[in-house]
This record gives structure tokens, sequence and C-alpha cells, in this order.
């Protein structure tokens, strides 16, 4: 126990010693799509019935920032110990690889809670967002962010540079999160659009998360649960994997 | 149980490179133990298995009897390892550094270790400076420091000397031999050989991924029976009579290579009778570094090269 919370601790004092980056610069990115969009847009779009644009758009934004946030986190953690060959001190400890999968997990998930947490707080202060549900939102938020710490841990141990890394985000993450429906409900897509967007984990995120604030989504918030579960559990159980065979780590 | 590290018929390639080639090897409990060989051998990637860096293609390594694979929790408990590389993190000072590492381990309370630690490789002025900052040299110590956390009863070293200052060296020697007194089994590997010769009990040598020369130091330098003599003549022509006993001849001096010491008479027989004056002589000890070199010099044709090299 003693082990994974150091790593744990080790992997959090890591992010919060650079806070200005990890956690600022995300809330502050996050805003500016906010404004921008809700100024193009607001009267062009109205997702749901009485809902404003920026104010369907608010929570979509802070899931988008906790998901990306929780993802760079592992992965960039990672691949920083890789290239610089520190991360020889976690491979020589008797850390298992469960303890090292759980640490990374959760200091992705708390990166992604306290980016989300920082964009929700700012974005109350400015729009009137209501609250339907505080317990669906931390469902998906905690859900949504192990996830995307899981996807983070595989791609940091997958890439072998800095770039190969850019490269998993921006044909992977990326556009995943982007066709997810944060700036639109699926319903206004064309029926295959809306097909594929069925078999993108990130649309569930997105839409259960919603779901928390305005009681109203595309699909109902269980069906959207327990895929985001099923999601999470498959992509632990290939990071797991990974992990005890020493793939691209242990040579 | 008497033994820390035991190695059986380890294997490793990387793609057609053969890093080992069947390594055998028993380090005893409390043995001071050196693996030498030149660059490539193999050393690291061997201290590599042992830790659990690197996964062998067959052969098995337990450290402790714990083995490195089934029992890897166990064994790298039992396991200090300062690498070759100089790494570090560059988000920490020396003491979190430590006691991160010391965490890793499941230690709680080691702050009493850590800070004698901290003292005994002088790093007190360094101690809650950023890892970034420090000097290549400072670096390795906190390496050292690292590997020793958690007092490991087997505490291996891959080239600990490397860019390291003469003051550093002898400390770090002091304080390692200390713990091998305290009970600590060391194994190092180095590229000075008198360093091995000073502090080891045995050695192991390794070339091209396999093992050419076990022993005690005493053994080994005993094998080279006889001894070399350096001299300076004048007129700096070696008599005929000695031509046969010719190993070198540099910088004006003559070398030569001779079976035992009585043989010097003869060599000083054979100056007078061709009236050549002795200028300088000096009479050379084998010392390790010269069978290393005999060793890696002469089973070249004895062993099968490795693939594709
Ligand atoms: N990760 C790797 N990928 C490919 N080849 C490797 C790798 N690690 C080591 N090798 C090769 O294996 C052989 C043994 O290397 P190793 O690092 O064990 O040598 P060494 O004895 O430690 O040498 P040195 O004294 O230079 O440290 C070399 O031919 C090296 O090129
Ligand atoms: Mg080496």
């Amino acid at each position: 126990m003693t082990g994974f919370l150091t790593l744990l601790y080790k992997e959090l004092l890591r992010f919060w010693k650079v806070g200005f980056q990890t956690v600022f610069a995300p809330v502050v990115s996050t805003l500016l799509y906010l404004m921008i969009f809700s100024h193009v847009l607001e009267d062009h779009v109205q997702a749901y019935p009485g809902v404003p644009y920026t104010v369907f758009l608010a929570p979509g934004l802070v899931m988008m920032a906790m998901l990306q946030n929780a993802f760079a986190n592992s992965s960039s953690s990672l691949i920083q110990s890789k290239v610089s060959g520190n991360l020889v001190f976690i491979l020589l400890s008797p850390l298992s690889y469960t303890d090292i999968f759980l640490a990374y997990v959760l200091a992705s998930v708390i990166r992604g809670l306290a980016v989300g947490l920082g964009v929700y707080g700012v974005t109350v202060a400015f729009f009137d967002i209501p609250v339907h549900s505080p317990l669906w939102i931390l469902a998906f938020a905690l859900m949504g962010s192990a996830f995307l710490g899981s996807l983070g841990i595989i791609a940091g141990i997958w890439a072998e540079k800095f770039d190969q890394l850019a490269a998993f985000q921006n044909f992977v993450i990326l556009p995943l999160t982007f066709l997810s429906g944060v700036f639109y409900t699926i319903k206004s897509l064309p029926a295959f659009w809306q097909g594929l967007s069925h078999l993108n984990p990130f649309f569930y995120m997105i839409d259960g998360f919603r779901y928390g604030f305005f009681k109203a989504s595309d699909v109902s918030p269980f069906l959207s649960l327990g895929i985001v579960a099923a999601a999470f559990l498959a992509v632990s159980w290939l990071t797991l994997r990974m992990l005890r065979s020493g793939y691209k780590i242990r040579h | 149980m008497t033994i820390a590290i035991e190695v059986r018929q380890l294997r490793k390639h990387f793609g057609s490179v053969r890093a080992l080639g069947g390594i055998d090897l028993d380090i005893r409990k409390g043995e001071f133990f050196a693996l030498l060989g030149p660059n490539g051998a193999g050393k690291t990637t061997l201290i590599n298995i042992i830790a659990g860096l690197a996964l062998a293609d067959s052969g098995s390594v337990r450290v402790m009897g714990y083995d490195v694979r089934s029992d890897y929790r166990e064994a790298r408990r039992t396991l200090g390892v300062v690498p070759q590389e100089l790494v570090f993190d560059p988000f920490f000072t020396v003491r979190e550094t430590l006691t991160i590492q010391s965490g890793y381990y499941g230690l709680k309370n080691n702050a009493g270790w850590i800070e004698e630690i901290i003292h005994n490789l002088d790093l007190d002025d360094k101690a809650d400076a950023n890892m970034r900052s420090l000097s290549g040299g400072m670096k390795r110590r906190v390496l050292v420091a690292q590997a020793l956390v958690h007092k490991p009863p087997v505490i291996v070293l891959d080239e600990p000397t490397a860019g390291v200052d003469v003051e550093l060296r002898q400390g770090l020697w002091r304080f390692i031999k200390q713990l091998n007194g305290n009970g600590h089994t060391i194994v190092l590997t180095t590229h000075y050989l008198d360093e091995a010769e000073a502090l080891c009990s045995r050695v192991a040598m390794l070339k091209q991924g396999n093992i050419v020369a076990l022993d005690s130091i005493k053994n080994l330098t005993n094998t080279l029976s006889g001894c070399m003599v350096r001299l300076r003549l004048t007129p700096d022509i070696l008599p005929a009579p000695l031509q046969p006993l010719a190993d070198n001849h540099e910088d004006g001096c003559h070398f030569l290579a001779l079976e035992d010491y009585a043989q010097l008479e003869n060599v000083l027989a054979a100056l007078r009778a061709a009236r050549t004056q002795v200028v300088e002589m000096q009479v050379l000890q084998p010392d390790l570094e010269e069978v290393f070199m005999k060793i890696m010099n002469t089973n070249q044709a004895l062993e099968p090269p490795a693939t594709a090299r």
C-alpha cells in the first residue's frame, strides 16, 4: 500500500509542481473555446429546447478538458520517464504492475477532476448552468477520466518518442473528442454520422455527463455508463497486460 | 543458502546481436565481486536481467533465492542497483528523490537512514537542491544513494565511479566497503582494474557475452607466473642472447618477459658479456590489468564470435 501511495504522491507532486501548465493553462484554453463558440453560434444553434447554446456547450467542454488532461497526465509522465530514463526507478522497485496501473490512473483522474473543477468553477461564474444530478456528473467524470488515464498509460508505453505520442493524441484522442458531440447533439447529424458516433466511447461520456446537468441526453445515462464502464474495463485489461509483460519497458 | 545471485544458462539476444551466450555464475553472500569486460561485453545486460530491467531469452536468475521473474517483488526488495546511465527525475530535490524511492519499497519512516546515506555520500549541502542543478558527479552520488535507501542485502553497481572525482571515489569505496563489512554482498563493474584489484575478492571476465575467466584475483594474477623487466640500455641495443625474451620496445625501453626471478641473473650476465650498460631497471609484477589484457587477447580464437559481427 505504501508503495502505491508513494507512486501516486509522486505523480501528483509532478503535475502540481508545474500546475501553471497542467491545470491553469487548460482552464484558460477551455474558456476561450466557450467564449468563441458561444459568440459565433449562440443565435444559430439550439441543441435542447429552452437551453441556450453556451449553457449546452459548457458541460461538454468541462468533460473534454477533463478527458484530455487525464490522458495527458499518464501519457506525458510515462514518456518523459522513458525518454529521460528515470522510469528505471519504478522498474527496479518491488511495485507490482497493478500498483503502477492504479497509481497512474488515479493520478490522471485527480488531474482531470482538478482541471474539470477549475473550468466548471469559472464557467458558473459567468453562466447559469443547471445541475440536475451531481451523482451522474461525478460518475461520468470519474469513469471518463479513468478511461483516458488508462489509455494514456498505453500511449505512453507504446510511444518511443514525443512525436509518436503527439501522433496518438492528434489522430486518436483529438478526433474522438471532437466527434463525440461536445459542440452539438448527435441528433443533428445525418444518419451515417449518428451511427458512427454511437461507436465512439467518448460520445457516451459526454452525453451521460451532460445528462447530469440537463436531465436530457441522446441515449439513456444507464446505457452510457454501462458502455463507458465496459470500455474502461477493456482498456484496463489491455494496460495491465502490457505492464505485466514489460512490453517496451523491460527489454 | 549461501548464494546471493545464482545465474543459470542465461541467454540474451538483441535482434541479431548476441549479448549473453549462456552465462552460469554463482555469487556468494558477503562477496565483493567484480564483473569485468570491454565495452559491449554484456555486463550491463547481465545486471539488467538480474534487476528485472531486461528479460532473458532463456535461463534463470535468482537473487537471495528468489526467482527474478516469478518472485519479482521479493527479488527486487533484496536488490539495490546503481544503473550505468546517469538518470534522474528533474521534478524533485535530492531528499524528495530519496524519500520517494524509499516509499516505492514500502518504507515509511526511513528519514534516519536517508540522512545517513546523504551524509555518507557527502550530499548534505545538496539535499534540498533540485536534481537538475546537480553536477554529473553529484547526480551519480544520488544514484548510489537511491540504490541504498532500502538497505538491500545485495548491491549492484554498474560503473559507479565513472565521472566521479578522486575524493568521492575514495569516500564511496569506503562506504561500500563498510556495507560489505556489515554483510552486504557487493557486485560492481568498472573499467578501472586497479579499483577492482584493490577491492574485490573475486572477478568474472566477460567477453562477447561469455564468461572467459572466473576466479579470485590472487589465482588470476598467479596464472601469469614470472615477471616483466623494463630496461634502459646504453647502447640501446638488446644483446642477441636476450632477443627471445623481448616483449616490447617503447620509449627507449626494452621489456623482457621472464619466467621467474632467477632468470634475472642470466639477463644481467648476458648484458655484462655484451658490455651493455644498464641505465635504468624495473621489475614489474603481473597485475590484474595484465591478466585482463592477456585473457581478452588469447581467447579470441577459442570463443565463436557473436553472430552478425
Ligand atoms: N537495448 C538494446 N538494444 C540493442 N542492443 C543492445 C541493447 N542493450 C545492449 N545491446 C547490445 O548488447 C551488447 C552488450 O551490451 P552491454 O551494454 O551489456 O555491454 P557492457 O558490457 O555493459 O558495455 P560497457 O562497458 O560499454 O557498459 C552490445 O553489443 C550492445 O550493443
Ligand atoms: Mg555497461
